[in-house]
């Protein structure tokens, strides 16, 4: 479980304090998949890194199954949008699913299979020799999926993952986290800015105001658990949330216009 | 590599042309069929083996030790960003000092023998080492360095998984000029302090008139400078198969 407490972020430089974040309550239940969708520069990163313990919060708490978070929790696993930055290029697939596992002592025999069923589960077998360069966007964020899963994390965070692939490789690509949420019953909190995405993978969504940020909104996803492509985008309940959605989001960005951010 | 070799044979013939027609004089530019043959006659002698290998020994230890202390404190200075700051002007200053100001102050401690070349040759090639290092450290993705963190790495698992392979690019570079430029300074030590090695037989050939020799030695110099650079070269390719300046086109 995943519980944030009165989250605040404010950058300071010499000259200004910027607002980042300015309280941010809300909890993630054990083998829930939520969604966090919010206009774009609304801080989700920055959110995501104070979750992740890769940044430091100004003020409140995270806390991973009732610990507080001060640096990267164990069994968190991040998967970044930058996958081509994220994947080490000076290593083969294999080893750069292979690498975390080694550096938490597996013995080797757990790692080779733990390994293998990563890269099967992501649909990548036959690819362990070849380097991440050498595959395709889409492919390269497979195997930083692979290696997220690999890990036996429980909690998963995903920051924009489909933001740079293809509209195609990303239905598939979504298909793929909803599967594998559903066979491995991790935790996942999925960062995006894309709205339909958020309510085709989430059970819940949470929707961010604009910066600094405060939850605007928070919407449970009722659609049947089994979810497609096609039907689920065509049902009339999906409109109907994805509407919401766009509303509260649309709602959020005028609300941020008049102030720009409170600039001290 | 037809046409280089071509150009390469142009220069060999106008080197034997030029003195032959008599547009430079032969006792200063012998023809190149006259070096050649000087270079013959001094390839089978074992004092002109123990020259070319008095020079490569300078040459390959001061390297080595240059290497070897360029990437220590570049990984040092370059990963504690308060050492990088409080290093960063005396860098500046010591890395322009030209290493054959040094040449009074290595004859003053060592006198002619191999030490002197030794310090000329680590002084001026630990520089290279170092600035590409510390390159090589400021260049770390941010985004693979928070993966790393985010699987919670050790502090030397970073070092050793994200450091290390991402500097090491910076490392070849830095290797390949500091071989160069220590075959520059170990000829030079030779030359002007006289401590034994292809230097002190250049300036041997030149002061009792045999020019086709001099020749012959400075070509010797300039085939050990081609060889440790095609050397470097082929180390790079082995060992950076990965990186995006040897992997040429991805496949996709």
């Amino acid at each position: 479980m995943l519980e944030v407490i009165g989250l605040r972020k404010v950058y300071r430089t010499d000259r200004r304090e910027v607002e980042a974040l300015r309280e941010l309550t809300f909890t993630v239940g054990a083998g829930e998949l939520v969604c966090l969708v919010g206009p774009s520069g609304c801080g989700k990163t920055t959110l995501l890194r104070c979750i992740g313990g890769l940044l430091e919060p100004s003020g409140g708490t995270v806390r991973v199954d009732s610990a507080p978070v001060a640096g990267p929790p164990a069994g968190m696993a991040v998967v970044f949008q930058e996958y081509g930055r994220s994947l080490f290029p000076w290593m083969s697939v294999r080893d750069n699913v292979a690498l975390p596992l080694r550096q938490k002592k597996l013995p080797r025999g757990r790692v080779n299979s733990l390994v293998g069923e990563a890269l099967q589960a992501v649909g990548l077998e036959g690819t362990e020799t070849a380097y991440p360069w050498q595959l395709s966007g889409g492919m390269q964020q497979r195997v930083a999926i692979a290696r997220a899963v690999a890990y036996e994390p429980s909690i998963l965070l995903m920051d924009e993952p489909f933001a740079a692939v293809d509209a195609q490789t990303r239905a598939d690509l979504e298909d793929l986290v909803r599967s594998l949420w559903q066979r491995l019953g991790v935790t996942i909190l999925f960062v995006t800015h894309d709205i339909d995405e958020a309510v085709y993978l989430g059970q819940r969504v949470i929707m961010l105001s604009a910066s600094p940020t405060v939850i605007q909104d928070e919407l449970t996803v009722d659609l049947p658990d089994k979810r497609n492509q096609l039907h689920t985008r065509a049902d009339p309940r999906f409109t109907a949330l994805r509407t919401h959605v766009y509303e509260q989001i649309q709602a959020a960005k005028i609300a941020a216009q008049p102030s720009p951010g409170p600039v001290r | 590599m037809i046409l280089r070799l071509s150009g390469l044979a142009a220069l060999v013939a106008l080197a034997e042309l030029l003195p032959r027609l008599g547009v430079v004089s032969p006792d200063y530019l012998p023809p190149a069929s006259g070096i050649a043959a000087a270079l013959g006659r001094e390839a089978a002698t074992a004092s002109f083996w123990t020259a070319v290998g008095d020079t490569l020994v300078a040459w390959a230890i001061g390297l080595a030790v240059a290497v070897t202390a360029g990437v220590a404190a570049g990984l040092l200075v370059g990963a504690v960003p308060v050492l990088r700051a409080w290093t960063a002007s005396t860098i500046e200053f010591l890395r322009p000092i030209p290493s054959v100001a040094l040449i009074p102050l290595a004859v003053l401690l060592y006198g002619t023998g191999l030490g002197s070349s030794l310090l000329l040759i680590v002084y001026a090639a630990f520089w290279q080492v170092l600035v590409q290092v510390l390159y090589g450290v400021a260049d770390v993705d941010p985004v693979a360095d928070e993966t790393a963190r985010s699987f919670r790495f050790s502090p030397w698992a970073r070092v050793r998984h994200v450091l290390w392979p991402t500097a090491l690019p910076y490392v070849f570079t830095g290797i390949r000029l500091a071989a160069a430029v220590a075959l520059v300074l170990a000829v030079t030590a030779e030359l002007v302090i006289g401590s034994p090695g292809l230097g002190a037989v250049i300036a041997v050939a030149q002061s009792s008139g045999a020019v086709p020799v001099m020749y012959a030695m400075i070509v010797v110099t300039g085939v050990l400078g081609v060889l440790i650079n095609v050397g470097a070269r082929l180390a790079e390719r082995r060992f950076l198969a990965w990186h995006q300046s040897v992997r040429g086109e991805v496949a996709l």
